[in-house]
């Protein structure tokens, strides 16, 4: 049995890019209070939004910066639902999802009805020929610029320290003349923009293309890390590249000759499971963000 | 913000908040629906009407809201008892797995034993995909919300599995089981083509399940639970176990939703059963306020934009996914004028006075 070590580790990092926006951007929604099941929708309409502004404007950079815009606008409108508003937050998440994949897959089917793969222009692997350091250029931003800049701002600085008083004690935070609303907006609308950028990281980097089923339960999985990181950044870092790893390897194991004989189906699954599995070890007596799930409202 | 308790719920206000939300929908829809070169007066009559102006477009609505009454009763039931059962999808694939399983392997049983015997045993296997998330919460307090929605593209992947392998047919090759034995056809209702004996089931669980929770002491226990765990728990109530309960039979309800669309509908197994009925059944819960009665009209009515969205498709070319977009900027309408309907605009000075 011949696995490459350097492949897979070289695939860890790439299939954990997409995890790594997402997770992070569930992070800032859910330490400021707001838990954002709208992730899977945000992820996939960034998909869809990076692919078709590369497609009818020609440049990947202009595809991202849509599909960061697209992001934004989703963070917002949960923020519109679950702060403004005061929608059970699982019903608006959920609700942001159904509904924005259905606006992508609508947008879809109109623009694109021929039913050939549309292929756009899509990033190139930084150093194509060495295998661990040859990534993708999002994939070392996720890692060395985007997770360390959310260690930091949720430690360190006083936007961070905002953003944790609101998600754990609005009422004190209120008092102490910080504007709740106003601080879940942005970190709704932060997360929004880092999850759209991880599904678009999946059309404009890895595919170069559009499928209905590009996303698959990614967003769920952001979700599931950041509880087994217990809402730390490096933590859910480890987490993301977890999952990665244990992808990569499902990859390598179905081009293995000795595996040939497990469905491929039954592969693809185990990262879920691990994911699951993870859960269950480490998931005892978590102690969740203590404005959790809870609309404020001055009383 | 604007906005300050109103405190009072009165019958108007929630019929105004659903027509103001009724006509949010159609202004949000109307922009994609003229993107795709169609007028939306002309499609929504498509979505709402057409479909009821025949016999036979009546009884496809009622065959597109069977899957729907089940799923939307299934999430009611764990929602109503505090329990985020959000993986309905993972539970209904499953069921439809587990009714396979005789539907292929015992393919010889007389219809009136093979029916019961898949049907129990899409909803063991609806059961089963609902209780790990339910154990892990019961032990270790794992949220079920993550563990649920997990399982959800696993089942999918299941299903692709068995279909791809040892459930592929055996002469066309193509990823479908084989048809189930003559004895697993759900009985066809009297008077119609296609309807069947599931949505008589589904209308007989949503009864039975409306009368539990009105007129039983389990029924204020479950409602107790989940409207407020701390003070049922003081009230002496098991919330844990409730929930605990709840959770499976929710699964079950799933199962026999996934089994009764094979059964009823497809008679063999195959990948276009993963459409979303788990989702949308939280959209049917939710909007049906976690009743009986409103699963009832709800799973009817996405039965209905159902129909009418294939309709609208084929007449003016508007893609169906169109059916999809008004089900969930409905649901988000809805819920968000209930949850202002509490609310009024507050001048200045009665904000200051406002009590909470």
């Amino acid at each position: 049995m011949s696995i490459s070590l350097i492949a897979v580790l070289g695939a860890t990092l790439t299939i954990a890019t997409p995890l790594v926006f997402g997770a992070l951007g569930a992070i800032l929604g859910e330490r400021a209070g707001v838990l954002n099941l709208g992730i899977e929708g945000t992820m996939y309409a960034g998909a869809f939004v990076g692919f078709l502004v590369t497609d009818k404007g020609g440049s990947v950079w202009v595809g991202l910066g849509a599909a960061v815009a697209s992001g934004a606008t989703a963070g917002a409108l949960m923020a519109l639902l679950t702060v403004t508003i005061g929608v059970n937050q699982h019903v608006a998440g959920i609700g942001t999802t159904l509904a924005l994949v259905a606006a992508c897959d609508y947008a879809n089917r109109v623009l694109y009805s021929t039913g050939t793969q549309v292929r756009v222009p899509k990033f190139s692997r930084l150093l194509d020929d060495v295998d661990i350091v040859g990534q993708y250029l999002l994939t070392w931003i996720a890692l060395l610029v985007v997770g360390p800049l959310a260690w930091w701002v949720l430690r360190s600085t006083g936007a961070g320290m905002r953003l944790r008083a609101v998600g754990e004690n609005p009422e004190a935070a209120d008092v102490a003349g910080i504007s709740v609303v106003a601080t879940r907006y942005v970190a709704l609308i932060m997360g929004g923009v880092l999850m759209a950028t991880g599904g678009a990281f999946l059309t404009l980097a890895l595919l170069g293309s559009f499928t209905i089923d590009i996303v698959s339960g990614r967003g769920w999985v952001c979700i599931a890390l950041v509880i087994f990181g217990r809402w730390g950044v490096w933590t859910t870092l480890a987490g993301a590249l977890l999952f990665g790893a244990a992808d990569a390897l499902q990859l390598q194991l179905a081009i293995t000759p000795e595996f040939g004989d497990v469905p491929n189906e039954l592969l693809i699954a185990v990262p879920y499971l691990v994911v699951i599995a993870a859960l269950v070890i480490w998931g005892r007596g978590i102690r969740y963000p203590g404005a959790y799930l809870r609309p404020y409202r001055r009383a | 913000m604007g906005f300050v308790g109103g405190g009072r719920d009165s019958g108007w206000r929630a019929s105004a908040a659903a027509a103001v939300a009724i006509v949010l929908t159609f202004a949000i829809t109307a922009g994609p629906i003229r993107g795709a070169g169609a007028n939306p007066l002309t499609a929504y009559r498509r979505y709402l009407v057409t479909p009821l102006t025949s016999a036979f477009s009546v009884q496809e609505v009622l065959l597109a809201a069977t899957p729907l009454l089940f799923t939307g009763l299934a999430v009611a039931i764990a929602f109503r008892a505090g329990y985020f059962n959000i993986g309905a999808e993972g539970q209904f694939l499953a069921g439809a797995i587990g009714a396979t399983v005789p539907g292929l392997h015992l393919a010889d049983l007389s219809a009136w034993l093979a029916l019961p015997v898949a049907l129990a045993s899409g909803a063991v296997a609806g059961l089963l995909w609902a209780f790990l998330p339910a154990w892990l919460k019961r032990v270790a307090g794992i949220d079920e919300v993550v563990t649920t929605l997990l399982l959800n593209p696993v089942a999918v992947l299941l299903l692709q599995g068995l279909l791809n392998g040892p459930w592929r047919h055996p002469e066309s090759g193509f990823p479908d089981s084989a048809t189930f034995g003559p004895g697993y056809a759900m009985p066809v209702l009297v008077g119609s083509d296609r309807v069947h004996a599931g949505l008589v089931i589904a209308v007989a669980m949503i009864a039975v399940t409306g009368v539990v929770m009105v007129f039983t002491p389990l029924g204020l226990r479950l409602r107790a639970a989940g409207q407020s765990p701390d003070a049922a728990r003081f009230s002496g109530i098991a919330v844990a176990r409730l929930q605990w309960t709840s959770a499976l039979v929710s699964g079950a309800v799933a199962g026999i939703a996934g089994a009764s669309q094979v059964l009823g509908v497809q008679h063999q197994l195959t990948g276009s059963i993963a459409v979303g009925y788990g989702y949308t059944g939280i959209v049917v819960a939710t909007l049906g306020a976690l009743s009986a009665g409103g699963v009832l009209v709800v799973g009817l009515l996405l039965g209905l934009i159902g129909v009418g969205s294939q309709n609208a498709s084929l007449v003016l070319q508007i893609p169906p996914q169109m059916g999809d977009l008004v089900t969930a900027v409905l649901l988000l309408t809805v819920v968000s004028c209930l949850a202002l309907r509490h609310y009024r605009f507050a001048g200045r000075r009665r904000a200051a006075a406002a009590e909470p």
